[in-house]
C-alpha cells in the first residue's frame, strides 16, 4: 500500500493540487487567473523536482499499473520544468488577447498529470488512460480562444484526428492483448518470448506505434501539426511542441524496449520508414511556408524524425541519445516560442516570416537569441543543438544504421537552408515594423533558455552531469 | 615559463571574452551612449586582438621547435565518454596560430575605416571568429576540433550577408550550405571512427594523440572516410571543382572579411588534410593522392585562366586563390618533406600575400567604391606609394624570388616532382599563367593613361594603410629570403608526420588481412 503511494506520489500530487485549483478558481466571482497561474506553475516545477527529490527506489504500484524510476523521474522533470515554462510563457498572451482564465492553468495541470502518468505506465491500460488524459486536455486548450475561427477549427481538427489515433492505438492494444493474454508489459514481454513474434502481435504493435506517431507527429501521421500549430494560440502551440511530445517519445521508447524488446527486428523497420518520411517531409515541407508557427510545426516534424533515429538503435546508448536530443529540442522550442511571443505588434502577434525583417537593428537582443535558436536547430556547434544531434546518432553506427544517420545529416542541410532564412530575414533585411517592448517574464525565460543552449550546458562540468543523469534514465529503462 | 598556464586556452579564448563584454557593454549600456560605443569598438577589438598577438609571439617564443609531439597541452574532463577538452599545438599548427593572431588586428585596423555601419556587431563577429578559428588550429579532440570548424559558418554568414555588396543574401547562403553539407558528411565519420575506436581499441576516444597512434583502421573503410573527410575540407580549401563559392563569397565581403577568409579560413582545409586525413588515413591518402594530384593541377592551370577573363579585381584574387591553394594540396599529398614543408609555408606565405592583396583592392575600393578593373589606370600617377605596394605582392603573388611565394611554389614544385613529373610539370605552366593574370591586373589598374576623370582626385595611401601594407611587405619579403624561421620550426612535425606514414604504409599488408575478416 505505501508502496503503490510513494511510487505514484507525484501524480497524486498534481491530481490533488489541479481539482483544489479548479475548485479555488470557481468558488469565487472576481478573476483568480494570475494567482492561479502562477500556482500552477510553482506546483509544476514542484512536480518535475520531486522524482529526484525524493530519491525513491525503482518500484511498482497497483499491481504493475504504474512504476517509478530514473527514467520515469528525469522524464517528469523535463516535462514539469517545461510545463511551467510554457504556462508562463501564457500569461502576457492571454492578457492582451482578453482570454485570461483560470481554466487554462488546470487544464495544463491535467494534461501534464496525463503525461505523467504516460511516462510511469507499465500496462497498455494506463498508457492509453495517460495519453487520453493529456490529449483531451489538449484538444481544449487547442481551441481556447473560442471565438477565433482559426482556433476552434485546429481545436476540432487536432480532436478528430486525435480519436482516431486513439482508436488506432486501443486497436492495437487489443490485438496485442488477444495474442499474448495480457496488457502488463512485462507479461506482453515473457509471453513474446514464448511464443515468438506472432502474425497478431505484429499487426497489434504496428497500430500501436501508428497510434503513437500520430501524437510525436512522426510522417506519414503527419498532417494535423501544421494546421494546429498554426490555429492554436501561440503560447498553446509552444507548450504541443515541447512536453506532449517527450512524453509520447518516451512511451514509444518503452513500448519498444520492453514489451517488444526482444523482437527489435520486427519494430526497427517501422521506426526507421518513420524516421526518413519524417525527416524528409519537415526538410521539405518547410522550405516553402511564410507562416512561424507552420515553419516550426514542420521543423517539430523533422525533428522527430531525427529522435526516432536512437530509437530504431534500440540500445541503452541509443534511448540516452533520444533522451538528451529530445530534451535539447524541449529546450530550443521553449526558447524559440519564448521570443516570438515578444514579437509583439501593436494589432496582434507576429506570424509571418516577413514580420521579422530587420529585427536586428530594432531588438538586437531578441534577433540574437532568435539565431542562437535557428543555429541550435540547425545543429551548428558550439550550440547545444550540435550535441543533441551527435548523442542521438552516434549509436545508429554502433547498431549498423550508420546509413540513417547520414541520412539524417544530409536532410539536417536541407533543413538549414529554411532556418537560414529566418536568420537573413532578421540580419540582413531593413526593418519595416515596431514591436511593443516584451514583458519581463518572457524575456527572462527567452534568456535562460539562451543561456542553456550556450553555453551554460557545455561548459565541462556541467555538461558531464547532465549527460549523466540521461544516461541513468536510460539504464533504468533496461534494468527492469 | 608559460607551462604552468593554460596558454593556448587564454590566447583562443581572449577574443571570445571581448566580443562577451562588448556584446555586454551594448546590452546594460544607456541608448544614447551607443554612439560612443560604436565609436570606441573597434578600438577595444584592437586592443584585444594585438593582446592576443602578444601572447601568440610569447608563445612561439616558448616553443621547442625540436620536439615533434604536442605541446602546452592541456586536457580537461569534458562530455565523458571519451570526449574531452584536449588542446595543444605541434610546429603545424603554431604557426597557424601566430598567422591568424597577425592577421586579425590588421583586419580591424582595416576595418575602422572602411566599415561605415553596424561597427559594434561587426567587431564582435570578428572576436568571435578568431577565438574558432584559434580554436581549430590547436583542439587535439575531434569534437572539440569539429565544433571550432563547424561554427565559424555562424559569424561568417553574418559577415558576409550584413557587411556584404549587392549579393550578399546569394553569397552568403552559398558560403554555408556548400561547406555546411561538406562538413555533416566529416561528422558521419566522424561519428563512425568514435564508434570504432571504441571496437578496437576497447574504449570510445577522439583523443586525436591516441588515434593517430593507436587507431588502425581497415583499408576500404579508410577510403570512405578520407572521402568524407574530404568533401569537407575539399569545400573549405576549396578545390576545384567546388570552388565556386568562393569567388561569390569575396566579392560580397568586406575587405575585412576577404582577408580573413583568404588569409585563414582557406588554410582550415589544408590544415585539415595535415592533421587528420593523412595521418588518420594512411593507405586512403596514398591510393587516392593521383586524384588529389590531378584535381590540384586543373585547379592550377584552369582556375588561373579564368581569373584572367574576370571583370572585378576581387573576383581575379579570388580565382587566384584557388590556383594558390591548388599548390598547396599538391605539395601536401607528394608525402614527402619538401612538398609537405612547401605546402605549409605557400598556405602561411598565401595568407600573408593575398590578405594584403584585398588590402590592397580594398584600399581603392574605399576611394571609389568599384571593384571594377576597367574604371581603373594610371593610379601610378595618383598613388605612387601604392603602386609600389601593389607591385610587391603582384610578384609575390606570381612567385617571384625573394618574395615568399616563390619558396612555397618551388617546394611544393620539387616535391612533386619526386613523385611525378609531369605533375611538377603542369604546375610550372600553371605558375606561367598566374604571371599572365596578375600582370594584367597590375597593368591595367596601374599603368596607362588616366581614362577616368573620377580618378583625378584619388588620394595616396593613408599612414594606417602604409603601416598595413608595409608590415605585409616586411614579412613578405623576410620569408622570401630566409624561410627556414618557418621551415625549422615545422621540421620536427613534418618529419613525425611523414615517418609515421611510411610505418603505416609498410604495416599496409598485416592490416590487410585484418580487415578482411
Amino acid at each position: 500500500m505505501f508502496q503503490s503511494l510513494s511510487t505514484i506520489l507525484p501524480e497524486l500530487f498534481l491530481a490533488v493540487t489541479a481539482s483544489f485549483l479548479l475548485g479555488f478558481g470557481l468558488s469565487k466571482k472576481q478573476d483568480r487567473s494570475v494567482i492561479v497561474r502562477y500556482t500552477a506553475a510553482g506546483l509544476l516545477v514542484v512536480f518535475g523536482l520531486m522524482g529526484y527529490a525524493l530519491d525513491r527506489n525503482p518500484g511498482t504500484a497497483f499491481n504493475g499499473l504504474l512504476y517509478n524510476n530514473d527514467f520515469s523521474d528525469f522524464l517528469k522533470a523535463v516535462i514539469g520544468l517545461s510545463a511551467a515554462a510554457a504556462l508562463l510563457l501564457s500569461k502576457h498572451y492571454f492578457q492582451s488577447e482578453k482570454l485570461d482564465r483560470y481554466e487554462f492553468s488546470v487544464l495544463t495541470l491535467y494534461s501534464v498529470l496525463g503525461m505523467s502518468i504516460m511516462v510511469s505506465a507499465n500496462n497498455l491500460l494506463a498508457m492509453y488512460i495517460g495519453i487520453e488524459m493529456q490529449s483531451l486536455a489538449l484538444y481544449i486548450m487547442a481551441a481556447f480562444n473560442r471565438d477565433s475561427l482559426r482556433a476552434s477549427e485546429s481545436g476540432l481538427k487536432y480532436f478528430v484526428l486525435g480519436a482516431l489515433s486513439s482508436g488506432l492505438l486501443l486497436y492495437g492494444a487489443s490485438l496485442v492483448y488477444g495474442f499474448t493474454g495480457s496488457l502488463d508489459f512485462e507479461t506482453i514481454r515473457a509471453s513474446i518470448a514464448l511464443t515468438g513474434a506472432t502474425t497478431g502481435v505484429i499487426a497489434g504493435m504496428v497500430f500501436l506505434l501508428c497510434g503513437l506517431a500520430f501524437k510525436i507527429s512522426a510522417a506519414p501521421f503527419h498532417m494535423w501539426t501544421p494546421d494546429v500549430y498554426e490555429g492554436s494560440p501561440t503560447p498553446v502551440t509552444g507548450f504541443f511542441a515541447a512536453a506532449p511530445k517527450l512524453a509520447a517519445m518516451a512511451i514509444i521508447a518503452r513500448l519498444t524496449i520492453v514489451p517488444f524488446g526482444d523482437i527489435l527486428g520486427q519494430w526497427q523497420q517501422v521506426v526507421v520508414v518513420m524516421a526518413v518520411l519524417s525527416m524528409l517531409v519537415g526538410a521539405l515541407g518547410a522550405i516553402v511556408q511564410t507562416n512561424i508557427k507552420r515553419l516550426m510545426a514542420y521543423s517539430s516534424i523533422a525533428n522527430m524524425g531525427y529522435a526516432l533515429v536512437p530509437i530504431a538503435v534500440g540500445t541503452a546508448a541509443g534511448i540516452q541519445g533520444m533522451l538528451i536530443f529530445m530534451t535539447i529540442y524541449v529546450i530550443t522550442v521553449i526558447g524559440v516560442f519564448a521570443t516570438i511571443l515578444q514579437m509583439r505588434l501593436r494589432n496582434g502577434m507576429v506570424e509571418k516570416i516577413s514580420d521579422l525583417s530587420g529585427l536586428s537593428k530594432t531588438n538586437p537582443g531578441m534577433a540574437i537569441s532568435f539565431t542562437i535558436f535557428m543555429f541550435s536547430l540547425i545543429g551548428i556547434p558550439p550550440l547545444l543543438g550540435f550535441f543533441g544531434k551527435w548523442y542521438a546518432f552516434a549509436p545508429a553506427f554502433e547498431a549498423g544504421l550508420a546509413w540513417l544517420a547520414v541520412i539524417a545529416l544530409i536532410l539536417s542541410v536541407v533543413g538549414a537552408f529554411y532556418y537560414l532564412r529566418l536568420v537573413k530575414v532578421m540580419w540582413f533585411d531593413e526593418p519595416t515594423r515596431e514591436f511593443v517592448r516584451a514583458p519581463r517574464l518572457v524575456r527572462v525565460i527567452a534568456i535562460v533558455s539562451v543561456l542553456l543552449i550556450f553555453p551554460l550546458l557545455i561548459i565541462p562540468g556541467i555538461s558531464g552531469g547532465a549527460i549523466g543523469l540521461a544516461e541513468a534514465a536510460a539504464q533504468a529503462l533496461f534494468a527492469q | 615559463m608559460l607551462e604552468d598556464l593554460p596558454i593556448l586556452s587564454i590566447i583562443t579564448f581572449i577574443p571570445l571574452m571581448g566580443a562577451l563584454l562588448l556584446g555586454a557593454f551594448a546590452w546594460l549600456g544607456r541608448a544614447d551612449g551607443r554612439e560612443q560605443l560604436e565609436r570606441n569598438a573597434p578600438r577595444a577589438a584592437l586592443v584585444i586582438s594585438i593582446a592576443v598577438l602578444i601572447l601568440s609571439i610569447l608563445m612561439t617564443l616558448d616553443f621547442d621547435s625540436a620536439e615533434a609531439g604536442f605541446q602546452f597541452m592541456e586536457d580537461t574532463p569534458w562530455l565523458g565518454s571519451g570526449i574531452e577538452y584536449r588542446v595543444g599545438v605541434d610546429g603545424i599548427s603554431v604557426l597557424f596560430v601566430l598567422l591568424t593572431a597577425f592577421l586579425t588586428p590588421f583586419c580591424i585596423l582595416a576595418s575602422m575605416t572602411s566599415v561605415k555601419k553596424r561597427m559594434l556587431e561587426y567587431m564582435i563577429a570578428f572576436l568571435v571568429l578568431e577565438t574558432l578559428m584559434i580554436g581549430v588550429f590547436v583542439s587535439l579532440d575531434l569534437i572539440l576540433f569539429y565544433l571550432f570548424f563547424e561554427a565559424v559558418l555562424i559569424p561568417m554568414f553574418i559577415i558576409i550577408g550584413v557587411w556584404g555588396g549587392k549579393n550578399r543574401v546569394y553569397a552568403s547562403y552559398k558560403f554555408f550550405l556548400y561547406t555546411l553539407l561538406g562538413s555533416v558528411l566529416m561528422l558521419a565519420a566522424i561519428l563512425w571512427i568514435y564508434y570504432y575506436s571504441g571496437v578496437q581499441l576497447g574504449e570510445r576516444t577522439t583523443d586525436m594523440r591516441v588515434l593517430i597512434e593507436e587507431l588502425k583502421i581497415p583499408g576500404g573503410v579508410q577510403t570512405w572516410l578520407w572521402l568524407a573527410f574530404f568533401s569537407s575540407f575539399a569545400v573549405k580549401m576549396p578545390m576545384w571543382p567546388v570552388h565556386t563559392w568562393l569567388p561569390d563569397a569575396h566579392v560580397e565581403a568586406p575587405t575585412a572579411g576577404s582577408v580573413i577568409l583568404a588569409g585563414i579560413l582557406l588554410k582550415l582545409g589544408g590544415y585539415g588534410f595535415l592533421r587528420f586525413s593523412i595521418p588518420l588515413f594512411p593507405l586512403a591518402s596514398l591510393n587516392l593522392a593521383p586524384i588529389i594530384f590531378w584535381m590540384s593541377v586543373i585547379a592550377i592551370i584552369y582556375t588561373s585562366l579564368v581569373a584572367y577573363r574576370q571583370n572585378d579585381m576581387k573576383k581575379l584574387i579570388a580565382y587566384s586563390s584557388v590556383a594558390h591553394m591548388g599548390f598547396v594540396t599538391m605539395g601536401i599529398f607528394t608525402f614527402n618533406t619538401q612538398g609537405i614543408q612547401g605546402g605549409i609555408f605557400q598556405m602561411l606565405s598565401h595568407g600573408i600575400i593575398s590578405g594584403a592583396l584585398f588590402f590592397c583592392v580594398g584600399v581603392i575600393y574605399d576611394r571609389m567604391h568599384t571593384r571594377e578593373i576597367a574604371f581603373y589606370g594610371g593610379l601610378v600617377s595618383k598613388m605612387p606609394v601604392y603602386a609600389a605596394f601593389f607591385l610587391l605582392f603582384t610578384m609575390a603573388n606570381v612567385g617571384l624570388p625573394g618574395t615568399s611565394g616563390f619558396v612555397g611554389e618551388i617546394l611544393t614544385m620539387v616535391g612533386a616532382y619526386q613523385v611525378n613529373p609531369w605533375i611538377a610539370f603542369g604546375a610550372a605552366f600553371g605558375m606561367i599563367l598566374s604571371a599572365v593574370y596578375a600582370l594584367y591586373l597590375y597593368r591595367a589598374v596601374i599603368f596607362g593613361e588616366v581614362v577616368n576623370e573620377k580618378l583625378e582626385g584619388i588620394l595616396d595611401v593613408t599612414k594606417t594603410e602604409v603601416f598595413i601594407l608595409g608590415t605585409l611587405a616586411f614579412f613578405t619579403i623576410l620569408l622570401g629570403v630566409y624561410p627556414s624561421l618557418i621551415t625549422d620550426m615545422t621540421s620536427a612535425s613534418v618529419e613525425k608526420l611523414i615517418s609515421d606514414f611510411n610505418t603505416a604504409q609498410i604495416a599496409n599488408p598485416v592490416q590487410a588481412v585484418e580487415g578482411a575478416h
